[in-house]
């Protein structure tokens, strides 16, 4: 993740494509001698990260009696109502749709159109029309969004896209920036060869994008998805000043309201957060080796 | 907007492509498609990003409420702005958050980068173990924290017999800020430890041996050899990280609201109560303003100053 003029090398050994990158790193590894004290000290540095999470599940599990002490104690018995409080609560399921809707929807668009964009601007870099675009998408990395803030909620408001599908349309238009830069620097290494020759074979530039081109991005995609979908999942500030309808509360939306109006019943909310934590979580916990490596492209680019 | 107007106009004065003409316009063809596929983004981004950031200048000189009737007032927002007390410690709040953060967080990430580079065991699931924070809410992130930073630190500042422990750090105005940097950098180093990574391994190997062959000490590797060649991650991660941590907002929500008093309020809070909730939208907008150019200032600076110590292998 870079702006455009950092680190211009176009020989990073790491680059998706070259060799020298994640794979040969591990076959040298697995021939030298592991380091013990090493791996301890990570081991130690790695509860900083497992003891606040042990320490949400614990206590979720808990009945308010049980919450004195220092909060590491295991539960005496375990109480699940905390979920089924909190589930109805938070009228968990719909937040869930909702946070779903907006996330699956920002990721497909995102995927589709911005690639796309990219793939145009990429191969079209001498024109000066796709040179001063690509700038012009570039330059509004800078802009904060709190400037936008105010204006676009009114603008959204008028366009009656005050809603998930407003919401998700949004997620699509700010990431591209970002994503036109990282697609714009993997497509200018796809030698264009390989679109001659579909074209020849009477290909038309959509064909060509789509059989040719999309496949081809398969890695930089996952960075882009990855990225986006862990942005809508948790993103807070957007829902909270585009979404008008309290029936249209995403996730972390409707952990502000729940508390505010619970804030001294600590063990349901933490049995909310959990929940609202748990799905990118056990995705997270399955797909782990192909995040990190996602986003470990993205961030050289 | 107005080149992509013309690009188009000039294309449907240009005589129909019949069937025979087809070959000798491919190139023209071809580059009419890709104005479709941009022109459309464009559109919608000149609508969704452009627009309101436009309005937001343009609305920064007057006296708007967010409803009813307005005036120009010319440059008076702007000039009140630097008379505001709460405006300007929200700015001395934000800087001083944003730059401790980075610093936290960058010397943290590496740290840990250089440690999961090295020859450990289990590498890719303390990987995988480094990198949850990233994936989690900014928000829960905070509440949980909130309730450790408020019950059960202060119990172990009281068992320890450290004073300023023994009370929640977070309703305490002149330490409130740190919970908030110790909170925010243990969710943000997971970024920058995958960044590092990236960094790290762009290093070759044969640096270190021939390093080592000549006497040189592990800390005088990291100076001579790792350092100097993943500056230019250093560079990224310092401007993502600045960049990001001066907008900080849910993770303050979440942990202190602002308080005790104003003492922890962001800048970006500052424009998001006033504009929606307090009337000022066009006070609020020329603060917007001054916040973006600080931001873009500051970025610039940074990538400058920086990128000097950059080397290339």
């Amino acid at each position: 993740m870079s702006a455009p003029t950092i680190n211009p090398s176009p020989k990073d050994p790491t680059q998706p494509g070259t060799p020298g990158g994640l794979g040969t790193q591990h076959r040298e590894r697995r021939r030298s001698s592991v380091n013990i004290p090493l791996t301890a000290l990570v081991a130690v540095l790695s509860l900083t990260i497992l003891v606040p999470l042990y320490f949400t599940v614990v206590t979720a599990l808990k009945s308010p009696d049980q919450l004195g002490g220092t909060g590491f104690e295991l539960p005496t018995s375990i109480h699940v109502e905390n979920f089924s409080k909190a589930w109805e609560l938070t009228n968990f399921p719909h937040a869930l749709l909702i946070s779903g809707i907006v996330t699956v929807g920002a990721v497909v668009l995102t995927l589709i159109t911005n690639s796309l964009v990219a793939y145009a601007i990429a191969r079209n870099m001498h024109r000066p029309f796709f040179k001063a675009l690509y700038y012009f998408f570039i330059a509004a990395l800078f802009v904060p969004f709190p400037i936008i803030m105010l204006p676009v909620t009114k603008e959204m408001a008028v366009l009656h896209l005050d809603n998930p599908v407003g919401l998700f349309l949004l997620y699509t238009v700010y990431g591209l920036s970002f994503n036109v830069f990282v697609y714009t620097a993997f497509i200018k290494s796809i030698p264009p060869e390989l679109e001659e020759a579909a074209i020849m074979d009477g290909a038309s530039v959509w064909t060509t994008f789509r059989k040719v081109i999309f496949p081809i991005l398969t890695p930089m995609n996952a960075t882009v998805g990855i990225l986006t979908c862990m942005w809508a999942w948790n993103d807070f500030l957007l829902p909270l000043v585009i979404l008008s309808d309290p029936n249209t509360r995403t996730l972390p939306l409707v952990q502000y309201v729940f508390q505010g109006q619970f804030n001294t019943d600590y063990t349901t909310a933490f049995a909310s957060y959990l929940m609202a934590l748990a799905p990118l979580l056990l995705v997270y916990l399955f797909a782990q080796r192909w995040v990190i490596s996602g986003v470990m492209r993205g961030s050289i680019k | 907007m107005t080149m992509a107007t013309n690009i188009l106009k000039r294309n449907r004065t240009r005589p129909g492509l019949n069937a025979g003409a087809k070959k000798k316009y491919s190139v023209s063809r071809t580059s009419r498609t890709f104005y479709w596929m941009v022109v459309p983004a464009l559109i919608l981004f000149l609508i969704l990003h452009t627009l309101p950031t436009l309005t937001g200048m343009f609305f920064s000189l007057t006296n708007y409420a967010g409803y009813g009737e307005w005036d120009f007032v010319g440059l008076k927002n702007y000039a009140n702005l630097f008379k505001d007390d709460r405006i300007l410690s929200s700015y001395g709040f934000t800087f001083l958050f944003a730059v401790t953060t980075t610093i936290v967080v960058n010397v943290g990430a590496l740290f840990i980068a250089i440690l999961l580079n090295a020859k450990i065991k289990f590498q890719t699931a303390f990987r995988g173990i480094f990198f949850i924070p990233n994936i989690l809410s900014v928000l829960i992130v905070g509440y949980v924290f909130n309730y450790l930073l408020s019950n059960n630190l202060p119990l172990v500042g009281q068992w320890l017999g450290i004073d300023w422990l023994s009370t929640s750090i977070l309703a305490n105005p002149d330490l409130a800020w740190l919970g908030i940097v110790g909170v925010t950098a243990w969710q943000s180093i997971a970024f920058s430890v995958i960044i590092y990574l990236a960094g790290l391994q762009t290093v070759p190997g044969e640096l270190y041996e021939a390093a080592s062959l000549d006497g040189a000490s592990a800390w005088k590797q990291f100076w001579s050899i790792t350092f100097p060649l993943i500056a230019g991650f250093f560079t990224i991660n310092m401007v993502l990280a600045l960049k990001g941590l001066l907008q900080a907002f849910d993770q303050i929500v979440a942990l202190t609201n602002g308080g005790p008093g104003t003492s922890t309020e962001s800048v970006a809070m500052v424009i998001y109560r006033g504009g929606f909730q307090g009337g000022e939208y066009g006070y609020q907008m020329a603060n917007s303003v001054v916040y973006l150019v600080v931001i873009v200032v500051l970025s610039l600076l940074q990538m400058r100053v920086l990128q000097r110590k950059e080397v290339d292998i």
